[in-house]
């Protein structure tokens, strides 16, 4: 046998793995693993520009991601040097180091959801309060759509965004059930919040230290409860002299 | 590669995977036998790929059609090896997959091969392997080491000579 043919023949398969991994760098296809939280099993996705998603786990995830992506979903492990930090952002629901890839929405959208990322875990914020945080007071509606094209809920938790009127809402991650049990997990009393909203409290305030905070805010929820009073308007909390929390900034 | 070339000008993110699936193979295995090494030869073709895709997505659609495929991508191929051989440590980390190629299906006396071919001299063992592992042309050879054709033909005669001659002296 020639040395040409002999050389020929030192040719095997395509190591396994090779398309995909190829497919993965280059950005046309996203990787996922499946992640514990509090609602079950979620599936997380991610690409060399950080997370892209988190939904529910089940069999129609993958179609989900390709319809709204146009790329395909490939199981692999995520990226070593920040992947560990993906079970403590949806634990803690915040993306703390986690680098998201909000290619996908406005940069109005993501400035609403940079906002969301900051609502303190076991409370929460209507809509309107994020537009008027982001300086768009008049866009409620469009705030509310932000939040619902979130990528990434529980790293973003939009599961923290209740209605402008105090009562819980929709959730795009498997629906208000899952919203209401997050809220539980979290300690922000969904129940009771419903109480609130159906009484039409939106506000408390603490009589001693004279400011009035959102009702799940940290501050007022420190305070001694017989300090604490409910309110239904900002307005009404200005007449009693109740200067707004620096904390929660209702408005 | 001219059908290629159009319907990469045309769709680049739909053609691209069925040139990894097309070329992927030959330019793993020509790196193989460059690098003697799995880890390496998978690293650098991915990496290839990668690179190619960056490249041809800032191309417009004439330049993408006038591109010669095959030799292109060994360009780039093989500057990264060379990159690859001055720094090893400083590896760009891409996604890992899950289940990682561990099947490894080597070619009959692949290691005294690779043991032959560690005594060329760089240029006659990236002419022999292009062209008698890989199966490339003369011309193509020419246009993906940068070397003029009679030195590219020079580099694989001196080549085969030399693995002749080790041979000879295994016996």
């Amino acid at each position: 046998m020639s040395i040409e043919s002999q050389l020929a023949d030192l040719v095997g398969d395509l190591p396994d793995g090779m398309t995909e991994g190829v497919a993965l760098g280059t950005g046309l296809a996203d990787g996922y693993d499946l992640y514990e939280s509090a609602i079950g099993d979620v599936a997380v996705t991610f690409n060399p520009d950080g997370v892209s998603s988190v939904d529910i786990a089940d069999d129609m995830f993958r179609l989900r991601f390709e319809e709204r992506f146009g790329r395909k979903l490939i199981r692999a492990e995520a990226p070593s040097s920040w992947g560990r930090h993906i079970p403590t952002a949806i634990e803690a629901g915040r993306p703390g180091k986690l680098v998201i890839d909000l290619r996908s929405i406005t940069p109005f959208q993501a400035s609403v959801l940079a906002r969301t990322a900051t609502i303190p875990k076991g409370e929460v914020r209507p809509y309107s309060w994020l537009a008027r945080e982001v300086e768009r007071p008049g866009a409620v509606r469009a705030a509310g759509s932000a939040v619902a094209r979130n990528p990434v809920p529980l790293i973003i938790p939009c599961h923290r965004v209740v209605r402008a009127d105090g009562h819980i809402g929709n959730y795009s991650l498997g629906g208000p059930q899952n919203k209401h049990e997050l809220l539980e997990h979290e300690g922000a009393h969904p129940d009771w919040l419903e109480d609130l909203a159906s009484s039409h409290i939106r506000l408390q305030g603490n009589t001693s230290t004279g400011t009035c905070c959102h009702p799940t805010c940290h501050v007022i929820r420190h305070s001694n409860k017989k300090d604490v009073v409910n309110l239904h308007t900002l307005q009404e909390a200005k007449s009693e002299g109740f200067k707004v929390c620096e904390e929660c900034r209702p408005g | 590669m001219n059908e290629i070339g159009h319907s990469l000008a045309t769709d680049l993110d739909g053609a691209f995977p069925a040139v990894v699936e097309q070329m992927g193979t030959k330019i793993y295995w020509g790196l193989r036998r460059l690098s003697g090494d799995h880890q390496e030869a998978e690293d650098l073709t991915q990496e290839t790929f990668i690179r190619a895709y960056q490249a041809l997505s800032k191309y417009d659609q004439a330049r993408i059609r006038s591109i010669n495929l095959q030799p292109w991508v060994w360009t780039i191929a093989l500057n990264l090896g060379r990159n690859h051989l001055r720094d090893r440590s400083r590896r760009p980390t891409y996604v890992e997959l899950v289940e990682h190629g561990t099947t490894d299906p080597e070619p009959a006396d692949e290691e005294s091969w690779d043991r032959r071919l560690a005594f060329l001299n760089g240029y006659q063992k990236t002419a022999v392997v292009l062209r008698h592992v890989v199966g490339m042309g003369i011309g193509d050879i020419s246009d993906a080491t940068g070397r003029p054709e009679g030195t590219v033909k020079a580099d694989i005669h001196r080549g085969l000579a030399r693995l002749k001659q080790l041979i000879e002296e295994e016996e």
